[in-house]
């Protein structure tokens, strides 16, 4: 039961070994694997900074096992930059609209998002604001992230909204 | 906070999953969606020695939305009454409950089935379970058996199922023609347990009168509850104008007598659930009327 064996789990497009018990959760697997991107908040799956994609969809990493991801594919916001390092459109957008402060919620926030813009690449704001609402920034007041992902998607940002 | 040790047991037929119950029942714990499992094991306030993971037994993901009886998998994902049509146009209760359980990411792992095994008193689908008077369908290594939603939940996270029985499948009766639905809720934040909702189904016949209602609130006792004297108000209605809302909103009020909770005293809980209730009343006899 608590026998640890490595497991290899698809993460970002590539084989990952990743030193696991049965119990061991899917975020500290990552994590314990040099993966750092994900969070670890609540783990209860209600703060959202653990969120990765798993086959594209958005889950809490807390709330799963990483046995569980074997044969699947994981991608965390490591995955997200350009091949030369830089910064993605979203990512730019977020540092343009000074959307993160600390960062602790953003990976999760982006991997949520990015989940929303593969299947709309031009969502309404309800949309986007459904997509976020179960993430927690202690920082921002959301209103800089809702920005951030309009300016992506094309939307209208004026100042009044603030 | 993490969970205690245990053996994981990945099942990939109903029969192993049966068999895995049988030998375990005691200790074990089903691994469905773990939305609500893993928390709790997070928290160490349950410690199972065995989970028996059953994402991947495929006999349990199925649907068959054709027939009178409309059947769901219990391993069927709560996105998916978003994400599908055609569960919204032959179940529409189901696709207008589901934007209220939690968040998108929880809804891309949690499940049917799970959800109505916990039998949280604030969650949604129990809710819905019980107005559409659905039936689960618990099999076991001694037999299958169905239990009425009514009679599944019997107290706060407690269900009438054995140790060692499976939640298989929830069969739903088809709606008739001219019927119309509603959920609402109320809760501190979107996505937040419920301080208290309700659901609501009515027929009508050819002349938009209310031949069949159904109403059922959550968060408002241990289980859902059901609203047999708002139900029968609204018998014979063809609108509901304000001194019949003011009726339903009495009856409500007068038929459950919640705990009060942080965010939610059982006054307002009380008042809230009769306003809800009216209104999502209203909504499923416009529904109805729009779908003949």
């Amino acid at each position: 039961m608590t026998t640890t064996r490595e497991i290899t789990v698809t993460v970002n497009g590539q084989p990952a070994r990743l030193a696991v018990e049965d119990r061991t959760l899917l975020a500290d697997a990552l994590r314990g694997g040099g993966i750092h991107g994900t969070r670890l908040g609540c783990e209860h799956g209600v703060c959202g900074a653990c969120t990765v994609l798993l086959d594209g969809e958005p889950v809490r990493a807390c709330l799963i096992f990483a046995v569980q991801a074997e044969g699947h594919h994981v991608e965390t916001v490591e995955s997200l930059e350009e091949p030369d390092g830089t910064l993605n459109p979203l990512q730019r957008r977020f540092h343009e609209h000074h959307a993160l402060q600390c960062g602790f919620c953003t990976p999760g926030i982006l991997m949520s998002l990015t989940a929303l813009f593969r299947d709309d690449p031009a969502p309404t704001e309800t949309r986007i604001r459904d997509q976020v609402q179960g993430h927690i920034c202690r920082c921002t007041g959301y209103q800089q992230i809702i920005e951030a992902a309009l300016e992506h998607a094309g939307g209208q940002v004026t100042s009044n909204d603030r | 906070m993490k969970p205690t040790a245990f053996e994981r047991h990945a099942p990939r037929t109903v029969d192993e999953t049966l068999k895995l119950l049988s030998d375990y029942g005691d200790d074990a714990k089903i691994l469905a969606g773990g939305q609500s499992l893993v928390p709790l094991l997070n928290f160490r306030l349950a410690t199972p020695g065995t989970l028996i993971d059953i994402n991947g037994v495929d006999e349990l993901a199925g649907t068959d939305l054709t027939g009178e009886t409309i059947r769901f998998g219990a391993l069927t994902r709560t996105r998916s009454f978003e994400t599908r049509p055609e569960v919204a146009r032959v179940c529409p209760l189901l696709a207008q409950a589901a934007p209220y359980i939690a968040h998108p990411q929880i809804r891309t792992r949690g499940t049917f089935g799970g959800s109505l095994a916990h039998a949280d008193p604030s969650a949604e689908l129990p809710g819905v379970a019980v107005a559409l008077e659905a039936t689960v369908r618990l099999l076991s290594t001694r037999g299958e058996r169905r239990v009425a939603a009514h009679d599944f939940f019997e107290y706060h996270l407690t269900t009438a199922l054995e140790p060692d029985e499976l939640l298989a499948e929830i069969e739903i009766r088809k709606p008739g023609p001219r019927h119309g639905s509603s959920f609402l809720e109320v809760a501190a934040r979107h996505g937040d347990f419920a301080s208290a909702g309700t659901a609501v189904v009515v027929e009508t016949d050819p002349g938009g009168a209310v031949t069949d209602a159904r109403i059922a609130c959550i968060s408002v006792g241990p289980t859902p509850v059901r609203m047999t004297v708002a139900e029968r108000l609204l018998i014979g209605a063809t609108e509901i104008d304000d001194a019949l809302a003011g009726e339903l909103r009495d009856a409500v009020a007068k038929a459950i007598e919640p705990t009060g909770a942080l965010r939610a005293s059982a006054l307002y809980k009380k008042r809230v659930s009769g306003v809800l209730v009216r209104d999502a009343a209203r909504q499923a006899l416009a529904r109805a009327k729009e779908a003949v």
